[in-house]
């Protein structure tokens, strides 16, 4: 790999997800990276929406590392409460929602509130934030995590944001009327889920399939037609660049 | 039963006032913006526990109270540091029970909002689809899912959260408590709608008269005020919008300081109980660093016509 970062490759597959004037839903760090970069090149229709009551269709009017920044309210279209915007999720009315986590299993399941130890011991993580509101409401959900067998696992140790479940028609038992993951996007290539199971779709440039195998906990298959990740352009690493000048997020 | 007119009061007294032992404490309810860290510190300093605290995403207000030893249950949706992930005191709290062990009731952004907004109505109970399939719908008694006798579908019921008391930063208050914000507030309104007492710290108090110019900025009415204490940075390293931005720095220094426990009571030390009050925080701060942290490009909004 030369001339790009994984987080940069990930900011740029995961920019390509979002169609022009799609209704986002933006996490932070790497998705905040993507929504930028898919403004400023082919989807300069997409909205944003941020949980603490942000709704905006531009990037921010500088470089950010919250929501919250001054720099990502000036400017913005409308600034409400977290009631606001979680119910345009609610209402169906989001067509993207982007989540990262410690752990994600096959079936796209996330985990960020705890992991078991090998000696049986938990690590305690932060939580859910609205990551679980997102998984269970937005009409796609796009997963962004780093490639490493601890993060893929065969089963997450506690669901916190609801993938597709362990078999067929699992969301809709659950009370899910809607959503579920439509890409897993990892350092080191792209799944999606076309069964609700989790198929590597591209490898990033300069991946083995092995080396993918090895850093997957669950059994990894492939779609028949797996493709090479595009490389980010210079055009794309250029305005990544601009919006974490200090590789913050994408080191 | 109302409260009294002039509420503004220095921010020691009103912590020791509104602030009791075994109190449900809302806080931080903008998520990353106007934390309430000047009244924070003031809770850890005069030693007020055991707290339950009540927020969406804390960042690390929750986690330095956990390690002073005064939180013994958090209902929230995310405790950590927003800049740098894990919160070591919340960690330690969960896994060794140190410095005390602490009940976790955890809950979605969502689901917390709704929560209180149900409190803030005087009803028992919310309505929600999200976080069904997870976990915390299984493991938190708040939720409970239901048949909709309408519908037909499958919900929660979310428990309604009432807080003893809310702590919630603005940018400008009367004397009276109604204050006015500008910039995403998450659930402020409905945290200080659903709890019994509110404190209230803003970086100005202003005359009634300029509260009246621009009613529709108000966001929370007096009425519903118990203190206001001018507290100019109240919330740094907190961005307010209008007044300064985040400080990432302080939060990076702030993970590798906590990483382990005693830096972490010396963090403590030298930040919180080893000052006198925020004016003493701001002054260790510094000229050069807070002038970095204000506004450098300006963007006024447009003045209102609200004549008749």
């Amino acid at each position: 790999m030369s001339g790009y970062t994984s987080g940069e490759i990930m900011v740029t597959a995961a920019a390509r997800q979002i169609s022009d004037g799609d209704v986002v839903f933006v996490g932070m760090r790497l998705p905040l990276l993507a929504f930028m970069l898919a403004k400023q090149t082919h989807a300069p229709n997409a909205l944003g929406l941020f949980e603490n009551g942000v709704l905006r269709d531009q990037p921010a009017t500088a470089p950010i590392i919250t929501m919250g920044d001054a720099p990502n309210q000036a400017g913005a279209l409308r600034l409400c409460g977290l009631d606001e915007v979680m119910s345009l999720l609610s209402g169906g009315r989001v067509d993207l929602g982007f989540i990262g986590g410690a752990q994600v299993d096959q079936w796209g399941n996330v985990n960020t509130h705890r992991a078991l130890k090998p000696d049986g011991g938990q690590v305690r993580l932060p939580g859910s934030g609205g990551g679980a509101d997102i998984a269970c409401l937005a009409h796609r959900l796009l997963i962004i995590m780093n490639h490493e067998r601890r993060r893929l696992v065969p089963q997450v140790d506690y669901i916190t944001s609801p993938g597709w479940g362990p078999h067929p028609g699992w969301r809709q038992e659950q009370g899910l009327t809607r959503g579920g993951p439509a890409a897993l996007i990892t350092s080191l290539g792209v799944f999606t889920f076309p069964q609700g199971r989790a198929e590597l779709t591209s490898l990033h440039p300069g991946v083995s399939l092995e080396q993918a195998a090895q850093a997957t906990g669950w059994e990894l298959t492939c779609l028949p037609d797996l493709e090479t990740t595009p490389e980010p352009t210079a055009e794309e690493l250029e305005i990544i660049r601009r919006f974490d000048p200090k590789r913050f997020w994408t080191a | 039963m109302g409260k009294a007119r002039d509420k503004v009061k220095s921010l020691s007294q009103a912590v020791g006032e509104l602030v009791r032992p075994g109190d449900s404490v809302a806080l931080s309810a903008a998520l990353e913006g106007f934390i309430p860290y000047a009244s924070a510190h003031e809770i850890i300093r005069q030693g007020i526990g055991p707290l339950t605290l009540v927020a969406p995403i804390s960042n690390i207000s929750i986690d330095q109270m956990i390690g002073a030893g005064l939180v013994e249950r958090v209902i929230a949706a995310w405790v950590g540091n927003v800049s740098t992930g894990i919160g070591y005191n919340f960690r330690r709290a969960v896994e060794q029970g140190l410095p005390r062990p602490l009940e976790v009731l955890d809950h979605s952004n969502f689901s917390i909002t709704l929560a209180l907004e149900a409190g803030a109505r005087g009803l028992p109970m919310a309505v929600g689809r999200s976080p069904l399939g997870s976990g915390m719908a299984l493991e938190n008694p708040q939720f409970k899912s239901f048949t909709c006798p309408h519908s037909g579908q499958k919900l929660l019921a979310i428990q309604a959260v009432n807080p003893d008391v809310a702590l919630i930063h603005v940018q400008r208050a009367d004397k009276e408590g109604n204050c006015q914000v500008w910039g995403a507030a998450g659930f402020t309104k409905q945290a200080a709608m659903a709890s019994a007492r509110v404190l209230v710290t803003c970086e100005e108090i202003v005359d009634s008269e300029v509260i009246r110019r621009d009613p529709d900025r108000t966001l929370v009415p007096g009425l519903l005020v118990d203190a206001v204490c001018e507290v100019p940075w109240g919330a740094h390293p907190a961005p307010v919008q209008g007044y300064y931005d985040l400080d990432n720095q302080y939060y990076l220094d702030y993970a590798a300081a906590t990483r382990d426990p005693a830096q972490a009571q010396a963090w403590q030390a030298e930040w919180v109980d080893g000052l006198s009050g925020r004016e003493a925080y701001v002054a260790k701060l510094g000229g050069a660093r807070l002038q970095g942290l204000m506004v450098s490009h300006s963007r006024p909004s447009a003045p209102l016509e609200y004549g008749w």
